[in-house]
C-alpha cells in the first residue's frame, strides 16, 4: 500500500473541509484585479496576428511575404518554414505543426503570423501575405473522409483513420439471442465547442541576452505547454519558464498545447523581444478542440425483468484534421460503456476519422458523453418495450463495489443507488411519470431520467516519466505563514481553494495561515495539469501527504521543546501540548523551534496511482478509463413542449452526484450545476456548423450557448460514498453530471410527445418536423 | 483619424484625455488607462463581458465609442470597492460563487449593479431579464441569481438600518 493511503485522522482545530468555502481567489475576480493573459500590460510588447488558410485542403506552393515585410512597424513574420517540429498530445500522435507546412488541412489553419508595433500593422501585414496553393479534395464528414480512394490527410494515417478500436468481451451474440428484447438504433450528436469566455491569449518574452523564454498563456496544462514550447522552439526545457495567470475557463479546450502559445513563442524568438497574441472569438472557435460529431449505432439486449444482457456499439467520430486527443477520445467512448452498470458482454467498434475541419479535442466529459446519450436512451427504449419503469431498470443493473469491470476498470465506491433514490423522490418521478398534465398554456409536459459517471483522473498519464502523478510543496518560514506550492492549474474550478482546504484541515489551522502559488514553472513543482478531473483526487492527496509531513516536523519540534515524546504531543489547531494539563506552545513558538537548526522548512507530498487502477490489457488501449475513483450522477429533467413551434422549455432539473466527499460544498454545487447546464447546451441548442468546411457559427450569437433566460433551476444533491482512496474520501465533481442531461431530456421529450429524438441538439426545427410528420401520417391512416 | 479632447467622470473622478474618433470605450479603458477589470469575450456585442455603467445604465463598452461619453459618468468594476470593503453585489458573487473562472464576472457585476440601482428588490424573472445579454460558461446561472438576491437582501437591510 502507498503511504498516502493511510487513514487520515481529522485533527481537532479549525475545520475547512465539508463546509461552504468561498474561493481563495474570489476577491480578485469580483474586483477586476485578477489578471488574465490579455490583461498583462505592464511592459510594452509587440502585437501579433495570425494569417489563416482560406482553403479546406491545399498544397502550399508559395507564401510571398515581400509586401507584408514593407508594412511599417512589422518586426517579425513566421511561417511553416520557421518550425519543422510537430507537436501534439500523445507522443505517437504529434501530427500538427504550429504553422502549416507543405499543406493546409482546414479552413482557418494558421499559415503565417506577424509581430508588429501595433495590432493594426500586424493585421495589415497579414492581409498582404500572398498564398499560392494547389487545392486538394476536402472531406467534411467522417463518411467522406474514410471512403475508398479519398486523398490521405496525413502520411502516417492510411484511409484517414486516426485510430480504430475494437473489443469483443464476453459472449455478445449468444446474449442477444437469449434476450427478451433487443433494440438496435442509430444516434447522431453534432460537434460542440467549449466556448469558454476568455479568448485564447499568449504573451511570450524572449530574452536574447540569456537565451531564455518566459510564456504566459491561457492553458489548463502549463507543463505540456512547456514541453511543446521546448520541442517546437528547439530550446532546452531549462531555458523556458511557463506561468499560468488567471484563466477564463477551459472545459477541455486548453488541455492540450494550442497554436497561440507556440506561434507567440516563435515570434518572440524571431523578434528578439516580447510579443502578445490575443486571438478573437472566431479564431477561438476555429482553434476548437471540442467534442467531435459522432455517429453511433447501438444494439442492446434486455431480459424481461430489466437486466441488460449485452451491448454492441459502433461509433464514428469526425476528428478534424489532426490527432489532438483523438485516440484517447475514441478509446474513452468505448471503455466508458463500463463502470456504471453491471455489464458482462460488450462489443465495440470505434473509428476516429481525420477530416478537413478544425481538430476536435477533450471537451468536458471527454469521450463519454455521446456514448452515454445513446446508452441511456436505449435503456428507456427497452424499458418501454418491456413495460418497465426506466428507474427500476437502472436499479436492476447496479454494480456492487468494490469490483473490477469486464474491461478491468477498478471501482471502489459506488453512490449511484443513493443518487437515483434522491432524484426519484425529489423530482416526484412516480406521480409525474404516471400523469403530468399539460401546462396552462397548452404545452405538453414530460419527465425523463438518466445516469452518468466519470473518472477522477486517468491512472496512466499521457507522458509516462516514472514521476509521481502529483507533487505538492509546503514552505514554512520565520513568519509562521505557510505557502502551498503547486503546479495544479486553477482555471476557475477551484483547485487552489481545495488544496489550501485539505492542507489546512490536516494541520488543523485556519486557511488564513496559507498562501498558494500555483503554476509557475520557476517556482512551483511540476503538475500534469487540470484535465480528466484529476486535480482534487491526485493533487489533493499529495497536499494531504505534504501537510502530514509538515505536521510531523512541527510535532517533533514541539516534543523537543516540551521535552516529551512526539507521540505524546497533542495538536489542537494553533496549540501544541504534551498533556492535557500543559498550556502548551503557540504555533509561532513551535515554528521558532522547528526552524532553529534547519532554517526555512519545505516539505513535499506525492501521490501515485496503484497498479490495480491502470486498466487492463484485454484490447489495445485498455488503459484508457483506468482511474482510482469513478463519480456517479443521476438526473431527472422536466420539459414543456410547444407543439405549435417545436420549442422545448426545460422547466426543472434534479441532479444528484456522488463525489465521494464534498470537500467544499459550495464549489461542488457550482461544478455540478455548471456540468448539467453545459449538457443542456449540447442537448438543446449548441452545434458547430460548417459550410464547405468554413465554420459559420463561430460567434456567440450563432453558436447558441443558453442564456440565463433559457436556463432552468437546477436542484442539486450531493451524495458522499467516501471513496477509500480519495482525499478525505473525495472523487471528482466537475464532469460526471454533464452526460446524463442529454439522454434525460431526450427521454423527457419522449414522455411528453411520444417521439424519440436521437439527433442532438434537439432544436425546434427537428421537433417541429417530427411532429408534422406524425400528424401527416395520422391523417393518411 | 481625427482626435479630440475627451472629458468625462470616470469612477468618481474627472478624467481628461485625447481620443481618436473611432476608438471604443472598451479599448480606451483597457489599452489607454490600463484598467483591465473590464473584459472582452467576443467580436462585438455578443457576450456582455465588457458591461460598464454610463450615467448609471449598463452599456456594452465594446459597442460604445469613447468620444460618446463626453460629459457623462462612467463606472467600471474598479469603482465598486469602497473603504476596503466589497460592494454588496461583489460580496454576493464571491460568497455565493456567482463567479467561478471570474472572466465574465465584472460584466455581470456591473449589469447587476445597474439593475439593483433601479430595482432594489428584483424578482428572479427581473434578474433574468436584466442579465439576459451576458454569457457565463461556468455556473449554469443558478448561483449568479443567488448572488444578486444576496446583494438585494444586503442592500435593503443596509437601507433599513440607515
Amino acid at each position: 500500500m502507498n503511504e498516502m493511503l493511510k487513514p487520515v485522522t481529522i485533527p481537532v482545530g479549525v475545520r475547512s473541509i465539508g463546509e461552504y468555502v468561498p474561493m481563495v481567489d474570489g476577491p480578485e475576480k469580483v474586483t477586476g484585479r485578477a489578471k488574465y493573459t490579455a490583461d498583462i500590460l505592464d511592459a510594452p510588447a509587440l502585437e501579433a496576428a495570425i494569417l489563416r488558410s482560406p482553403y479546406a485542403h491545399a498544397e502550399i506552393l508559395e507564401i510571398d511575404l515581400a509586401e507584408a515585410r514593407k508594412v511599417p512597424g512589422v518586426r517579425a513574420i513566421v511561417t511553416g518554414d520557421d518550425c519543422d517540429m510537430t507537436y501534439g498530445v500523445l507522443p505517437i500522435a504529434y501530427t500538427e505543426y504550429p504553422l502549416a507546412r507543405g499543406r493546409t488541412r482546414y479552413k482557418g489553419e494558421p499559415v503565417a503570423a506577424v509581430a508588429a508595433d501595433t495590432i493594426h500593422a500586424a493585421k495589415e501585414a497579414c492581409a498582404k501575405i500572398k498564398l499560392r496553393v494547389k487545392e486538394l479534395p476536402a472531406y467534411f464528414t467522417a463518411k467522406a473522409a474514410k471512403a475508398p480512394g479519398a486523398v490521405q490527410l496525413l502520411e502516417q494515417r492510411p484511409g484517414n483513420i486516426e485510430r480504430d478500436v475494437f473489443f469483443d468481451l464476453g459472449e455478445v451474440d449468444k446474449q442477444f439471442a437469449a434476450s427478451d428484447a433487443v433494440i438496435e438504433h442509430t444516434f447522431h450528436a453534432a460537434e460542440v465547442c467549449q466556448a469558454q469566455t476568455e479568448m485564447h491569449a499568449a504573451l511570450a518574452d524572449y530574452d536574447p541576452l540569456r537565451d531564455r523564454m518566459t510564456v504566459w498563456c491561457s492553458t489548463q496544462v502549463p507543463f505540456y505547454v512547456h514541453l511543446m514550447l521546448s520541442r517546437t522552439l528547439k530550446m532546452d526545457k531549462s531555458k523556458i519558464r511557463v506561468i499560468k495567470p488567471f484563466i477564463g475557463g477551459g472545459f477541455g479546450c486548453r488541455t492540450e498545447t494550442l497554436q497561440p502559445e507556440l506561434i507567440c513563442g516563435l515570434l518572440a524568438v524571431k523578434a528578439k523581444g516580447r510579443v502578445r497574441l490575443v486571438v478573437n472569438r472566431e479564431e477561438t472557435f476555429i482553434t476548437h478542440r471540442g467534442r467531435p460529431e459522432s455517429d453511433i449505432r447501438m444494439k442492446m439486449g434486455m431480459t424481461k425483468d430489466g437486466r441488460i444482457t449485452a451491448v454492441e456499439m459502433e461509433q464514428d467520430q469526425r476528428g478534424g484534421a489532426y490527432s489532438g486527443y483523438g485516440i484517447v477520445t475514441i478509446l474513452y467512448a468505448g471503455s466508458m460503456l463500463f463502470a456504471i452498470y453491471d455489464l458482462q458482454h460488450a462489443r465495440y467498434i470505434g473509428r476516429r476519422v481525420l477530416t478537413n475541419t478544425p481538430p476536435c479535442g477533450a471537451f468536458r466529459g471527454h469521450g463519454t458523453v455521446n456514448t452515454r446519450f445513446a446508452f441511456e436512451s436505449m435503456i428507456d427504449m427497452l424499458a418501454e418495450k418491456l413495460g418497465l419503469d426506466p428507474i427500476e431498470v437502472r436499479r436492476k443493473n447496479y454494480l456492487r463495489a468494490p469490483t473490477f469491470t469486464l474491461n478491468d476498470l477498478m471501482v471502489n465506491s459506488y453512490g449511484l443507488p443513493e443518487c437515483v433514490d434522491w432524484v426519484e423522490q425529489a423530482s416526484g418521478w412516480k406521480v409525474k411519470r404516471q400523469s403530468l398534465p399539460p401546462r396552462a398554456d397548452g404545452r405538453k409536459r414530460g419527465i425523463g431520467f438518466a445516469c452518468s459517471h466519470y473518472i477522477s483522473g486517468a491512472s496512466k498519464p499521457v507522458n509516462w516519466t516514472g514521476e509521481p502523478h502529483a507533487t505538492v510543496n509546503l514552505k514554512l518560514d520565520f513568519d509562521g505563514s505557510i505557502t502551498l506550492l503547486t503546479g495544479a492549474a486553477e482555471i476557475g474550478q477551484g483547485s487552489s481553494t481545495i488544496l489550501v482546504q485539505v492542507a489546512a484541515e490536516v494541520l488543523g489551522l485556519s486557511m488564513d495561515r496559507f498562501r498558494i502559488i500555483a503554476s509557475d514553472s520557476a517556482v512551483t513543482p511540476k503538475d500534469n495539469g487540470s484535465y480528466s478531473s484529476r486535480v482534487t483526487f491526485m493533487v489533493g492527496n499529495a497536499a494531504i501527504q505534504a501537510a502530514q509531513n509538515l505536521k510531523a516536523v512541527l510535532v517533533a519540534a514541539a516534543a523537543k521543546k516540551l521535552d516529551a515524546k512526539p507521540e505524546d504531543i497533542e495538536v489542537l489547531g494553533e496549540v501544541y501540548r504534551a498533556s492535557s494539563q500543559d498550556k502548551g506552545l503557540t504555533f509561532q513558538e513551535v515554528v521558532v523551534e522547528a526552524l532553529r537548526d534547519s532554517g526555512t522548512i519545505t516539505v513535499k507530498g506525492n501521490f501515485n496511482t496503484i497498479p490495480e487502477s491502470w486498466g487492463g490489457k484485454k484490447y489495445r488501449g485498455a488503459a484508457i478509463g483506468g482511474t482510482m475513483g469513478f463519480s456517479y450522477a443521476a438526473q431527472a429533467v422536466q420539459v414543456a413542449v410547444d407543439e405549435e413551434t417545436g420549442e422545448v422549455e426545460v422547466e426543472d432539473v434534479w441532479v444528484a452526484h456522488d463525489c465521494g466527499k464534498a470537500l467544499n460544498r459550495l464549489t461542488v454545487e457550482g461544478q455540478i450545476q455548471g456540468s448539467v447546464w453545459m449538457g443542456m447546451g449540447q442537448a438543446m441548442s449548441e452545434e458547430m456548423g460548417y459550410y464547405d468546411g468554413l465554420p459559420v457559427m463561430a460567434n456567440l450569437l450563432d453558436y447558441r450557448v443558453p442564456t440565463i433566460a433559457d436556463s432552468p433551476p437546477i436542484h442539486t444533491h450531493i451524495v458522499e460514498s467516501n471513496d477509500p482512496y480519495g482525499p478525505f474520501g473525495a472523487k471528482e465533481a466537475g464532469e460526471g453530471s454533464l452526460a446524463s442531461f442529454i439522454p434525460a431530456v431526450a427521454n423527457a421529450i419522449h414522455h411528453a410527445t411520444g417521439l424519440r429524438f436521437d439527433d442532438a441538439p434537439f432544436t425546434p426545427d427537428k421537433i417541429f418536423a417530427a411532429l408534422e410528420k406524425r400528424a401527416r401520417n395520422a391523417k393518411k391512416a | 483619424m481625427a482626435k479630440r479632447i475627451l472629458s468625462f467622470t470616470l469612477n468618481g473622478k474627472r478624467h481628461d484625455g485625447v481620443v481618436p474618433d473611432n476608438m471604443l470605450l472598451l479599448d480606451y479603458l483597457r489599452e489607454r488607462l490600463m484598467m483591465t477589470g473590464t473584459k472582452t469575450g467576443c467580436d462585438g456585442g455578443e457576450c456582455g463581458l465588457c458591461t460598464v455603467l454610463v450615467d448609471g445604465t449598463p452599456k456594452l463598452s465594446c459597442l460604445t465609442l469613447a468620444c460618446s461619453v463626453e460629459g457623462k459618468t462612467v463606472e467600471t468594476i474598479e469603482s465598486l470597492e469602497r473603504d476596503g470593503r466589497l460592494a454588496a453585489i461583489q460580496e454576493g458573487f464571491h460568497l455565493k460563487l456567482g463567479s467561478q473562472c471570474g472572466y465574465c464576472t465584472p460584466g455581470y457585476i456591473m449589469a447587476a449593479e445597474g439593475l439593483l440601482r433601479r430595482n432594489a428588490d428584483p424578482s428572479i424573472d427581473e434578474i433574468r431579464a436584466a442579465l439576459g445579454s451576458n454569457i457565463c460558461r461556468c455556473t449554469g446561472y443558478v448561483k449568479i441569481i443567488e448572488a444578486v438576491q444576496y446583494a438585494s437582501v444586503r442592500l435593503r437591510g443596509l437601507k433599513a438600518a440607515a
